[in-house]
Formats: structure tokens, sequence, C-alpha cells
């Protein structure tokens, strides 16, 4: 191990002993990640597999969770719900996060004009809530994961847009981009290897603000039925399904509502965190 | 400033025009007609579309769409015919609103008094508290809080009614659903803002003059950090009209949210369009006025804009 990296883990670690919220937030979402990740590889039961005989029954040694209406094991129903609600989290967040970045980087940096009427349409874009648009655009392709995202697309990239936007215009005018420029480094490289670079911080603090985002829509569409289509299942799925005995069996509903809360926490503390690190 | 006033209403009355179309052409790609119903054969299916004009070029049918909409006329509904779309939002709408303009009072309210509190608060043990709790209400969705609401508070303990909104108790419930998370975002916004201004040199001077805390922060401090509240209104007026949708079927009220809900699934085409261009219109009016609201009330955006016309 050399010297550097040595000295790299010693910041990180202490880094998280200073900021109790940052670690709480990634050991959460670690474990969290793990469960979804290993439930549906270990787990003796299947996530759709129904089983008439234990319908409804309650959480036990067997099924950690207890079992639904149709006899399906609760606890990998949800960890499999989980993971596929952090995979619609995570596409959406990176697509709508690369359409950002470059939308933003493009309007502060090519001039006036083009900024104009990026950002009008931007405006524009973003006058409309965008859940109208998600709405209609998984009511035309079908109930699926794939409609979600695109949705999620139309309107997700504009605060990342207008943040990116706004430190490039910050950061155009520096004395050490004025220098590249003079030196005679073409634009492109400039906007990639210098301006990028040093607007870092606040793209990732909105990038993790992305995911429990899209999550919260993905949740709420399939809470209305217009989600994700069975037999896959997403958190929201579940929580919807057991929406219809919630007076006789509220645990069918608290599990996965408990799941997808930790999942917001964690992703939260995490974000607050290293929002409050930039701003320092 | 009148530039200015002009160029963003121009740019909203685009949205809405953007708005319109969007809808249209989505409402129209989406699978399936709405008067296949199973039993009824292909004849009839015909005859009643060739009646509502949906055999028409789509051409055609937007030009009449965009047509009616200018009159206010957007159209009747396929489910009920007879009842027309502006007459639903009519019986629906004043029920959203007076659960929306409640739940936005409460969270403004609650959001700045917490806000204020932690950014200012001497004690250590409040301000960690205040935000841990805020966080954890950030991260529950509008509608696993409206559910376990509804749970504990009617179902086990009976303080209040499940269903229905017949008395100002009905109205708590969906009420302070709706409220969670917009209070827990202004929250936030209200306690990051304002630990910004205290640190600035004003407030020193303010100490050094032997201003009050309460002064300080009531009249001086609050007056710089309001404008992220503002601008998060027109969001929050988004947010509660969607969160709607959840809390009326949840709470079975009969609001303009649950009405959407309905006729997604009833495939009712024209109260789909008419419903989103109607909603979409409430945010953007909403975004519209607090966005001339914020520029007339704050110099310095003001200023800029004199100086750019001058």
């Amino acid at each position: 191990m050399t010297v550097q990296k040595r000295r790299r883990r010693k910041d990180l670690r202490g880094y998280f002993r200073k900021d109790r919220r940052a670690a709480a937030g990634c050991i959460l979402l670690g474990i969290w990640i793990l469960l979804a990740v290993l439930v549906p590889l270990l787990s003796p039961w299947s996530y759709s597999e129904q089983n008439a005989a234990i319908q409804n029954s309650l959480p036990s040694p067997a099924h950690w969770f207890g079992t639904d209406k149709f006899g399906r094991d609760l606890f990998a129903r949800v960890w499999y719900g989980a993971g596929l609600s952090l995979l619609v989290g995570l596409v959406s967040a990176a697509l709508n996060g690369c359409i950002g970045v470059l939308y933003g980087a493009v309007s502060g940096y090519a001039g006036k004009k083009a900024d104009l009427i990026l950002m009008r349409i931007a405006d524009v874009v973003s006058a409309i809530p965008s859940m109208l648009y998600v709405i209609l655009i998984t009511l035309v392709l079908g109930a699926g994961a794939t409609s979600i995202i695109l949705g999620l697309c139309v309107a997700g990239w504009i605060d990342m847009a207008r943040i990116v936007r706004g430190e490039i215009l910050r950061l155009k005018g520096t004395d050490f981009a004025c220098a590249a420029k003079i030196e005679g480094i073409p634009s492109i490289r400039i906007l990639t290897r210098h301006l990028l670079p040093n607007a870092a911080g606040p793209i990732t603090v909105n990038f993790i603000f992305l995911i429990p985002q899209a999550i919260f829509t993905e949740a709420f569409l399939s809470f209305l039925g217009i989600g994700i289509a069975a037999p896959a299942a997403s958190l929201g799925t579940i929580i919807q399904e057991a929406r219809s005995q919630m007076m006789v069996y509220p645990y069918q509903m608290v599990f996965p509502l408990l799941v997808l809360c930790v999942m917001m926490l964690a992703l939260n503390l995490i974000g607050t965190s290293l929002e409050q690190r930039n701003r320092r | 400033m009148l530039r200015y006033t002009l160029k963003r209403i121009l740019t909203g009355i685009l949205a809405l025009f953007v708005l319109a179309c969007v809808t249209f052409l989505l409402v129209r790609l989406m699978p399936g007609s709405p008067f296949q119903t199973g039993s009824v054969s292909e004849q009839v299916v015909e005859a009643v579309e060739r009646e509502y004009g949906l055999d028409r070029p789509l051409g055609e049918q937007f030009l009449t769409y965009m047509g009616n909409l200018l009159r206010g006329d957007l159209g009747i509904s396929y489910e009920d015919p007879g009842v027309k779309v502006t007459e639903i939002i009519g019986r629906t709408w004043g029920i959203t609103a007076s659960l929306g303009v409640p739940a936005l009072i409460v969270a403004i309210l609650a959001g700045t008094a917490f806000g204020i509190a932690r950014a200012v608060s001497k004690n250590r043990c409040v301000r960690e508290v205040i935000s841990a709790v805020g966080m954890i209400l950030a991260g529950i969705p509008g509608f696993a809080a409206a559910i376990l609401l509804l749970l504990v508070f009617s179902v086990q303990l009976k303080w209040f009614p499940a269903s229905g909104l017949l008395s100002p108790a009905h109205y708590v419930l969906p009420v302070i659903s709706l409220a969670i998370y917009p209070a827990a975002v202004i929250m936030r916004l209200t306690g990051n803002a304002l630990e910004t201004e205290m640190e600035k040199d004003y407030v020193l001077f303010d100490r050094a003059k032997g201003l009050g805390r309460k002064q300080i922060i009531f009249t001086h401090a609050l007056k710089n950090a309001w404008r992220p509240v503002l601008n998060y209104i027109g969001p929050a007026s988004a947010y509660l009209l969607t969160g709607s949708f959840v809390v009326e079927s949840i709470f079975t009220i009969p609001g303009i949210g649950r009405e959407f809900v309905n006729s997604i699934t009833n495939r009712d085409y024209t109260l789909i369009m008419g419903l989103t261009i109607f909603m979409g219109a409430v945010v953007i009016a909403v975004n519209l006025i607090t966005d001339l609201l914020g520029a007339w009330l704050d110099p310095a955006v003001r200023r800029s804009y004199q100086e750019e016309a001058g």
C-alpha cells in the first residue's frame, strides 16, 4: 500500500468518524443493498411461487415477514421488490444525470443565445408537473420498469441541468479557465477536463437525491396500479397488494413500507451530509 | 420589470400549449379504444367512434380539440356520456383545493417554524432532533404516511374518522398526510438559508448595534432567507395535486385526484386529457405567480432586470 493510498483511507475514516450521519447512511445503504442482492439468490422461497396452504401466515422462523394472500413468502418478495426499486432508481438517476450534465454544460458554455434558448425549453418542460407525463407515458407504453424509467427521463434532468449550468457559468470566468483558453486548449477539453471536475461536488449531491426521487415515483405509480406489473413486484406493488386487507393483516404492508423508508432515509442521510460538506 | 413579467407570462402560455399538445398526442397513442368493453360488437364500436369523431384524421381531431379548448370546452366524458369534463372539474376541484390549501399553509407554517428552530437554537440536542425527524419525514412517501396515519389514528385509536369529508375532524388526517413531505422540505430550505444568513456580516452588525435575537431573526435574517421557500411553492403545489391522487383514494374523498385515478382505470380519454390539462394549468399558474411575486419583492432581482432593460 502506498503512502498516498493509506492517507486517503485515513481521510475517509476520519470523515466518517466526524460525520456520523454519512456513516449511518452508508451502513444502512450497504446492509440494504446486500439484502436486496443476496436474499433473492439464497432464499429457499421464490418471490412469485404461490402456495395455498400457507396463505396470510404471520411472521415466523420459516417466513420472517410472513406470507401474503397467495401464500408467497414476503421476506423473499420484499427484498426482490427492493432490488427492482433500486434498479429503477439507479438507472433513471444515471440517465437523468447524464442528460442533465450534458444539457447544463452545453447551456453554460455555449454562449448567450444558445443558453437562452436551452434554458427557455427547460423552463417550459419543468413548468408542467412531471408526474403527469410519467403517468401518461406508462399508460401509452404499458406498465413496466422501462416505461417508468422513460417517463422519469422527460423532466427528471432539469434540476441537474440548472445546477451544472450555474456551476459552469461561475467557473467559466475563473482565472484558470482563462489561462487554459489562452494556452489554446480546445473548448471541449477545457469543459470536460477543467470545468466539470470542479463542479463534481454539486453534481454528486444532486445525483444522490435523484435516486430516492425515482424510487418515490416508481412506488407511487405502482401503488396507483400503473407501475410494475405482475409477476414482477416492486416495493410499491407489494404495498398496493397488501392494501385490500391492511385492516386484518397490517404486517403485510408494514414490512415493505419499512424497507422503503429505510432506503429513503439512508440516501437522504448521505445526500444531506454531502451537501453540507460542499457548503463548507 | 414589465418585460420580465411579459416574458414569464409568455413562457407560461407556451408551457400550457406544449402540455396540451403532448397530452393530446399521448392520449391518442394509448392502446385500446375506450369503447371496447368486450360484449359490444365491432360495428357498434365503430359507430360510436364515428359519433365522437374518432375516425377522422389525427390533425383534424387535434385542431377541433384545440379550438374547443380555447373556448373552455373540454368535451364530454366517454365513460359517462352527457356529463361534461368541465362539470366534473367544477364539482371536484373545490374539494381537492379545500385539502390542498390548508395542507400548503400547514406545511409553510410548520416548516418555517422548525426551520428557524433548527437554525438558531442554542441547544445542540434540539437541532439534531429536528433535523433527524425532518429527514425521516422527508423519506416517507405520501401514500405511506397516509396509510400509517389511517391505521394508527383512525383504526387503532379511533380518534379521527377514516373516510369522507363531513366535519372538520375528517380533514385532519388527509391534510396532515399531504403536508408532511412539503413541511420537511420547507424546514430544510429555511434552516439552510437561515444558517447561511446568520453567519453574514450584517447580522454581526445588528448584534453590535444591540438588537435582540428575535428582532435580528424575524426582521432581518428571515427576510433574506424566504426566497427558496417562495420558489418551492410551485413544486409543492404540484406535489399536493399528485399527492391527492393517493390520499383521496385512501380516505375515499370525491376530489379531482380520485376522479383522475378512476379515469385512468376506465380509459376515459377525454377525462384524462381534460384533468391533465387542468391540473397542469393550475401548477403553471402557481409557478408563474410565485415567480413574479419573488421578482417583485426581491430588490436585487428587480434591480438587475431594470438595468438589463435600461
